[in-house]
């Protein structure tokens, strides 16, 4: 099997060119030891079989990043018969230049020219067999998203893995090869391509050139590379970047025809922009954006989710029915079905979410987005890509941390997901109608915003803290491309889509899954099925976390009960209280007052919180503690056990501590 | 030899005046990457982007709320916050 790298930058249609050659055919993983995505696909062309490994999209391969050094390590270590590279043809200077530093590399490349189409409108045309003859590699033309070109492409991939022909050496000036020259022997141990390229990367200060050659050679050439500074009163890696940006100009001089002169572009691209990132408008047009999308998600996707929940419970039903009424009857209706149902309810708001974001970041508005809010999140010690994850916490926490991988920094990503989770998502609702409604009538809307304001603002307080203990050192940068607005193609969008909630559904599903069936089988043993909960692991459980809670106003086992449960979902924290003080499981207070059921549950709950200071401290524990098993299991898959752990633990003390703080204080003044 | 001092002198001024930070033009202006003085981080992103010596940009736009700021330069679009653009010294164009 050929392997073949795909590389480029950023919104140069490389997704579209990755699923336009492999199709359905594809695996998405992490990379070794990190947690960035690492996508890989399949397809045959003629009779040769090839793996396609997708590389993060690079502006550059300094190692500045994270995506720079996985892209950059795999080109150098496994070493793929072709590194095709998508060029945005409407923007080619600029991607050219990490066409460049792979070129240095000296490895078997392939350009694709990409958004043709878009080239067209604004009057550029490549000279791809120019071009082709120049830098000696294959170039092709395709429109990807669109399925233009890309027989040609995989043509192209067939003879260049074949003929394995090097790039031409593109020669830097004069003095520039000279000092080149004076910096590769310190890489004498690589062959003879690589210790060019390793001596770039030197003159370019590259951080991880240290490691590379240990220390004391390191200080020398640090001592050499001074020393060639001063013969040119310049500094190497600003010379090397000017230089390349020369050599592409020099390029596009030759081969790039341009119809349209530089204002007639401006004319044709600014006017969506000056509109949606307007000084006045720009504001209220994000929230504008912001509310459309929460009205679509959890109005549309709310109503599916009721949809779902119901066939679920009908089939779950019929089973029972069928089945009888054993212990495994139940471990499959409850357990296996209602662990299947606890993420399948999820999927209907989640794709509409995912639908709407992957078409705002394909359309071009995200990185609006992220300008129009930067200052404000900046001042908060987060980033202006922070946003949208935040926002989307207000309805689920879980899409909430899936689309904080739009951020690029691990700093900045990081945070923005250990706080997410503090953004009052929409299950932790129906605990505030019950206990608002019980305690605080009529003020219970007072209590719900009260509520939602100070999650926003432990929110802010944490990323403050964290910003300043865990990445106290690191920088963080918005020096971002605002892409050119473009109609996204369907296919796009809603494959993307389609594979975030399936990503979720096979890693975050699992952990639900298991979640559910751990705590089915404590409620169900040692004493069985029909035995009351306080007889089983459950009720053990309640009665050791009793004392726990006990310094925060909760009287009794029930609390401790109901907020285990509520681990798997949040919502359950009301049904676990309808179980257990009535014998039923509803959602809200009126099904219980339908039920004749309200004052056996009313005088439930009032002996286990005495007074509203208590209820209130119980609701402030929910805001606030551990996030339910699928936010878990998804912080899991984005940033790794230690995160995912880290958050469980420090959002249950952060409750822990809110709670007892506030409760203290009110007995005292009461 | 030629010019009188007086001349001299404000043609020097003229030239202060024309070398700022990136940070302090105005949305419109039009101006030459000088020199970056920047952290390694910053600088290696801002060389990648195009923003190399010699090279023409325009302020084309400042975000709602004051910060960051929109560049075009090599015909694309980029937004840096201020405290970027004050890594880089510029030169303003006199036919702005």
């Amino acid at each position: 099997m050929h392997k073949i790298a795909l590389g480029g930058n950023p919104n140069s249609g490389k997704t579209s060119v990755f699923n336009a050659l492999t199709g359905s055919h594809q695996h998405v993983g992490n990379w070794p030891g990190v947690t960035v995505e690492r996508k890989e696909g399949e397809l045959r062309i003629g009779s040769e079989k090839f793996v396609l490994i997708d590389l993060p999209g690079t502006y550059s391969l300094s190692a500045n990043s994270l995506d720079e050094k996985i892209a950059r390590d795999f080109i150098i270590d496994k070493k793929p018969e072709l590194t095709v590279i998508v060029i945005d043809q409407t923007n080619i200077e600029r991607n050219l230049f990490l066409v460049l530093e792979i070129i240095e590399m000296g490895r078997p490349v392939l350009l694709v020219l990409n958004m043709d189409d878009e080239a067209k409108k604004i009057g550029v045309t490549v000279d791809s067999d120019g071009l082709a003859k120049f830098l000696n590699v294959g170039v092709c033309k395709t429109v990807a998203n669109k399925r233009i070109g890309i027989d040609t492409l995989k043509e192209q991939i067939l003879k260049a893995s074949n003929r394995q022909d090097k790039p031409k050496v593109l020669k830097f000036s004069e003095k520039t090869e000279k000092m080149i020259q004076n910096i590769i022997p310190f890489f004498s141990n690589y062959g003879e391509e690589l210790r060019r390229w390793f001596a770039i990367k030197a003159l370019e200060k590259d951080e991880h050139i240290e490691e590379l050659i240990g220390d004391n050679k390191f200080k020398q050439l640090t001592l050499k590379i001074e020393e060639l500074e001063k013969s040119i009163s310049s500094e190497t890696d600003i010379l090397l970047a000017e230089e390349r940006y020369a050599i592409i100009h020099g390029i596009a001089k030759e081969f790039i025809k341009r119809v349209l002169t530089e204002e007639d572009r401006e004319r044709l691209s600014t006017k969506i922009d000056d509109i949606i990132t307007h000084r006045i408008w720009g504001i209220p047009i994000f929230v504008g954006i912001m509310w459309v999308m929460f009205q679509l998600a959890f109005f549309v996707g709310g109503y599916l989710v009721d949809v779902v929940d119901h066939w679920f419970s009908l089939f779950g039903n019929y089973l029972a029915s069928v089945m009888g009424n054993s212990l495994f009857s139940a471990f499959i209706t409850d357990a296996v079905i209602g662990g299947l149902g606890a993420f399948a309810v999820f999927l209907p708001q989640l794709f509409v979410l995912f639908l709407f974001i992957s078409f705002l970041g394909d359309i071009g508005y995200m990185s609006r987005a992220a300008f129009v809010m930067d200052k404000f999140m900046h001042a908060l010690g987060l980033h202006g890509k922070s946003f949208i994850p935040m926002i989307l916490g207000f309805g689920c926490t879980v899409p909430g941390v899936m689309a904080a991988r739009t951020l690029e920094s691990k700093k900045d990503r990081v945070i923005t997901i250990l706080v997410t989770p503090l953004m009052s998502c929409g299950a932790r609702l129906p605990v505030y109608a019950l206990l608002g409604g019980i305690f605080f009538s009529p003020h219970e809307g007072t209590i719900t915003f009260l509520l939602y304001m100070i999650g926003i603002i432990m929110a802010i307080m944490m990323a403050r803290i964290f910003k300043s203990t865990f990445f106290k050192k690191e920088e963080t940068l918005f020096i971002m491309e605002l892409p050119p607005y473009r109609w996204p193609s369907a296919r796009e969008t809603f494959g993307q889509a389609l594979r975030n909630s399936w990503l979720f559904l096979k890693k975050a599903g699992t952990i639900i899954f298991i979640a559910v069936i751990i705590i089915w089988l404590l409620s169900v043993f040692p004493a069985g099925i029909d035995a009351p909960p306080q007889d089983n692991y459950i009720g053990s459980i309640g009665r050791v976390l009793e004392p726990v809670f006990e310094p925060l106003g909760f009287q009794g086992w029930e609390a401790g009960v109901a907020l285990t449960f509520g681990i798997l979902a949040k919502e359950i924290v009301v049904g676990t209280f309808g179980t257990l003080f009535t014998g039923q499981e509803f959602g809200e207070l009126v099904e219980y007052e339908q039920a004749g059921l309200k004052g056996n549950l009313i005088q439930g709950l009032k002996t286990v919180f005495p007074d509203g200071i208590a209820a209130f401290s119980f609701l402030l524990f929910v805001l606030i503690y551990t996030p339910c098993a699928a936010a878990l299991a998804t912080i899991k898959q984005e940033i790794g056990w230690k995160w995912m752990w880290f958050t469980a633990v420090y959002l249950f003390v952060l409750a822990y501590a809110v709670s007892f703080a506030f409760y203290k204080i009110a007995i005292f003044f009461n | 030899m030629g010019l009188h001092p007086k001349l001299m002198l404000s043609q020097l001024l003229k030239d202060g005046e024309n070398i700022m930070l990136m940070n302090e033009m105005k949305v419109g202006a039009s101006g030459i990457v000088k020199a970056i003085i920047a952290s390694p981080m910053i600088k290696k992103r801002l060389l990648a982007m195009g923003l190399t010596p010699n090279t023409p940009f325009r302020i084309a736009k400042v975000a709602p709320l004051g910060d960051p700021i929109e560049l075009s330069i090599r015909g694309y679009r980029l937004s840096i916050r201020k405290s970027e653009a004050s890594c880089l010294e510029v030169e303003l164009s006199e036919n702005d």
